[in-house]
């Protein structure tokens, strides 16, 4: 059983933020990519991650579901909450722990299954079997992924044969159905066109009264649209986190100014 | 410098273009009154069409900016300003051609006495020094500047205030010359307007500059 961390709470009541960073470097080897990292998430909140490339928003985005341990030779430091857990120094099982975590690329990478096969492969793979609760959620989760009237006479087809719009929102549906707490976003409409762009984010929109959602873009309207919050990065540094209208009307830090106005970057 | 940029420094040009048209709008229409000049004023009216075009084109090119560039931050407030003291500016235009107006239909020049107990030059000349120091708080970007012209206007007030007495006064005194002292005090009534909208431009230049709304307080 994982414990509640303390050290981190002396203030702050359990439950308020669904993500909290402490003081997060992360290294390459004796490269240092993310420097003291801190931020809360609240949630049920859009938080989008903007900066140039190589800023080190997609490294940051991948802390929170450990997908860096894949790496070879990274050092991580500092504290990383998700659900008032520290994530690095309990000794939680990964995969149990990622079941929380849903995660969306930036290329939809469907399964090489049928429509109906890639929204159930999570559940199956956590055991479930029964039909009629597999069948239930698949429709539920492609209806919350704004898929289902697209695809619902054509489940048993093979996913591949989606556009590229429908296979992310696909991907979507898959990622939600095995209700993660936390939904994380690397460029998710980055390879879409401007429609299912709009589709993604109209459902992104949706999405947050049930999931808290992280998303990592290059698109700056499209942060601009779609979050509550943004937290602008530079050079592996939290430059500003604040309300995503505020950050785009009038930011404090003239970094951000000359970063969302163009004037580097 | 970026797309944007270049866009945003043609449209800064056109706004203080427009500016110093409108300000050289009611500088003519003073002078006319001065000197009785009726050809001047009707050069006023006939600068007012250049005034509306000002107008018309920095609208335009406002939503084109906004449209094409979403631009944000300080860009954004750039655009909203200039947006308004277009607005603003195009109302002071009016009100020059109004003024002139007053003089092409006088039969006769503005009784001197008059003009000096309701101390119409005087106003008539902060109206045009606040246009002015406006403009420079724009154009240098000066905010401080911006927050004094905030308070400049109460002489404008003032005057207005204070003209009602006179102008009931001088009409008691000069039954004859009843139409063109209620013309005065039009006139009054519309230089109290030009300061008002000196303020307001004013707000907005804070507001660009500051990113704080001053309006309504």
């Amino acid at each position: 059983m994982v414990q509640k961390d303390n050290n981190l709470t002396e203030s702050i009541p359990y439950g308020l933020y669904k993500l909290r960073v402490k003081d997060l470097d992360l290294y390459y080897g004796a490269k240092q990519a993310l420097k003291g990292i801190s931020i809360n998430i609240e949630p049920n909140t859009v938080t989008a991650f903007i900066g140039p490339s190589g800023c080190g928003k997609s490294t940051f985005l991948r802390c929170f579901n450990r997908m860096n341990d894949l790496i070879e030779n990274v050092t991580i430091k500092g504290e990383v909450m998700v659900d008032d857990v520290d994530i690095y120094k309990n000794m939680i099982d990964v995969y149990e722990y990622r079941k929380k975590i849903g995660m969306v690329f930036q290329k939809p990478n469907p399964f090489p299954k049928s429509i109906f096969e890639n929204v159930a492969f999570g559940l199956r793979i956590n055991g479930e079997s029964s039909k009629s609760v597999l069948q239930e959620t698949v429709e539920s989760a492609l209806k919350q992924a704004a898929l289902w009237d697209e695809v619902k006479d054509i489940l048993n087809k093979s996913a591949l044969t989606l556009s590229g719009g429908q296979q992310q929102r696909l991907c979507i549906a898959r990622a939600i159905a095995v209700k993660p707490s936390v939904l994380l976003m690397d460029e998710p409409a980055s390879s879409l066109d401007p429609i299912s762009t709009a589709k993604i984010e109209e459902l992104i929109y949706q999405l947050k009264n049930r999931f808290t959602i992280v998303i990592v873009t290059h698109n700056m309207q499209q942060a601009a649209r779609i979050s509550d919050k943004t937290a602008f990065f530079y050079i592996g540094e939290l430059i500003e986190f604040d309300h995503t209208d505020k950050i785009f009307t009038n930011p404090s830090k003239d970094a951000t100014q000359n970063y969302i106005t163009g004037r580097f970057g | 410098m970026t797309h944007l940029q270049l866009e945003l420094k043609l449209l800064k040009t056109d706004i203080i273009e427009m500016w110093e048209l409108v300000i050289a709008q009611l500088d003519q229409s003073l002078v006319s009154i001065k000197t009785f000049d009726k050809d001047l004023s009707r050069g006023v009216v006939s600068n007012e069409k250049r005034v509306n075009s000002y107008e018309l084109k920095i609208d335009r090119d406002c939503e084109n900016i906004f449209a094409l560039f979403n631009p944000v931050a300080v860009d954004l407030r750039l655009v909203l300003a200039i947006l308004k003291i277009n607005s603003n500016l195009e109302r002071i235009g009016d009100i020059a051609e109004g003024i002139s107006r007053f003089i092409i239909s006088e039969k006769e020049p503005f009784d001197k006495d008059l003009l000096e107990d309701t101390r119409f030059h005087s106003m008539y000349e902060a109206a045009i020094h606040i246009l002015e120091d406006v403009l420079k708080a724009f154009d240098k970007e000066d905010s401080k500047l911006a927050r004094s012209i905030l308070k400049k206007d109460e002489l404008l007030d003032e005057i207005n205030a204070e003209a009602n007495q006179f102008v009931s006064k001088y009409i008691k005194d000069h039954m004859d010359k009843t139409e063109q002292a209620l013309n005065v005090l039009s006139i009054i009534r519309r230089l109290e307007r030009v300061g008002d909208q000196c303020k307001n431009i004013a707000e907005e230049i804070i507001f660009y500059l500051e990113a704080k709304v001053l309006k309504h307080r």
